[in-house]
């Protein structure tokens, strides 16, 4: 990179890699990259998974087979040891946000300008599109319509199971007559409450999104500003990373077993 | 940083990779692995079963072991008894036998010599009355003088 101008050409070179690519305007602008990555990462997952339930043995399993097994088991366990309550839901829901979203995460770990510029290369010979005008961005959890769609939708089940099981009026009483049992206290109460419940699906998709966010920023800095010294230090931060791909991976899952069981026990 | 559309298009994936999965994926494999972790207990719990029959079994093989021990035992104990008292019975049969026949031998040379010894006297009887004609150079009278004959005879 040449000295002139080189802060102006690395900051717009992170800048191409953090930009989404987007199909049409406003609210109504989605993100295709992101769809496209986490949805044909979601078919990965149920399709290779469904590949073992439709021909599951109870005899000797497969060398697959026994991979998925492991994978099922270690949910299982998880949520048997966590959520007490009886759901069909809690385990298979529990299965697709670990396994998704490890999928997702673990898009991170491809070098940060291969399908971006494989993507500029079909937009240029494919559509005649200047290749620095194609954005992909490739590791869907680092959008955060990623991580909130995953933690709204847990947050809508931890509504429904508060309801379900404590029924209205229990849902509430929770929220007005939680920390301080009197009735002068009780907007309080419902303030600290209301407060908390919004928290956790928030916290739970900023986490995701910060730390999957920082991590490829990282990884952009480094192939954009170090030169040949990248080839090591992607190496050692590749390595590092590989601990908090799974980590937020099982996090994410963790708390949604936790928050769906909190919001599924009698206080 | 900005939230749009994408999240619902994300939320509809969401639910339908949840459904796809509670629906196709996981009572599927969780059943197998369930069905087999069943199969695996069963298994254990036969082989167990086993191991204990077979404990049992060879416990008693070793009890009518040891008895068919102590029966053979017995037998050649009674059979030595009884091949000792047969010996001994012989032994004894044999004894008897011979001292009879030994004593069936003495009498018969007994006898015999009795025999020949009444012979003989009969003999040294009638030579003596042959002698004493010849002496006397007459005919003794043998019914008169059977005294003095059966006198010489019990002499001799």
């Amino acid at each position: 990179m040449a000295d002139t101008g080189g802060e102006q050409t690395i900051s717009s070179y992170i800048q191409h890699h953090l930009t989404n690519a987007t199909v049409g305007e406003g609210f109504w602008t989605f993100h295709i990259d992101t769809l496209a990555w986490s949805i044909v990462l979601g078919f990965v997952f149920i399709l290779s998974f469904r590949s073992v339930a439709k021909k599951a043995t109870t005899g000797v399993p497969g060398k697959w087979q026994a991979f998925v097994e492991i994978v099922v088991d270690f949910v299982n366990d998880t949520v048997k040891s966590t959520y007490h309550g009886k759901s069909e839901l809690i385990a298979p829901l529990a299965l697709t946000i670990f396994v998704w979203v490890l999928l997702m995460n673990l898009m991170d770990l491809i070098p940060v300008d291969f399908l971006p510029w494989f993507a500029g290369q079909i937009g240029y010979y494919g559509f005649g599109v200047d290749p620095h005008d194609v954005y992909m961005k490739v590791v869907p959890t680092t959008d955060v319509n990623m991580t909130f769609a995953l933690s709204i939708g847990v947050f809508i089940l931890m509504i429904f199971y508060s309801i379900k099981i404590k029924g209205v009026g229990g849902f509430l009483k929770e929220l007005y007559a939680h920390p301080f049992n009197t009735p002068w206290l009780y907007w309080f109460n419902f303030l600290l409450e209301v407060v908390a419940l919004f928290a956790k699906p928030l916290s739970l998709s900023l986490r995701l999104f910060g730390n999957l966010y920082a991590g490829e920023l990282i990884f952009i800095l480094i192939a954009g500003t170090m030169g040949l010294w990248q080839l090591p230090i992607h190496f050692i931060w590749a390595a590092f990373h590989l601990l908090i791909i799974p980590l937020q991976a099982f996090i994410f899952m963790m708390l949604t077993i936790v928050y769906l069981s909190l919001a599924s026990e009698e206080h | 940083m900005n939230i749009n559309a994408t999240l619902l298009g994300e939320l509809i994936a969401f639910i339908f990779f949840v459904w796809f999965c509670m629906k196709f994926v996981w009572p599927p494999i969780i059943g197998a692995i369930e069905e087999r972790q069943q199969k695996i207990a069963d298994g254990l719990a036969a082989s167990e079963r086993g191991e204990k029959d077979l404990e049992l079994a060879q416990v008693k093989a070793t009890d009518q072991l040891k008895e068919a021990k102590a029966q053979a035992a017995d037998i050649i104990e009674q059979a030595k008894k009884r091949g000792s008292a047969i010996v001994d019975e012989e032994t004894q049969r044999g004894h008897s036998e011979r001292e009879k026949i030994i004593a069936q031998g003495f009498s018969e040379i007994e006898a015999e010599r009795n025999r020949t010894k009444e012979e003989l006297r009969k003999q040294v009887a009638a030579l003596a009355v042959a002698g004493a004609e010849k002496i006397l150079e007459r005919e003794i009278d043998a019914a008169a003088q059977s005294d003095i004959v059966a006198k010489l005879v019990a002499e001799l």
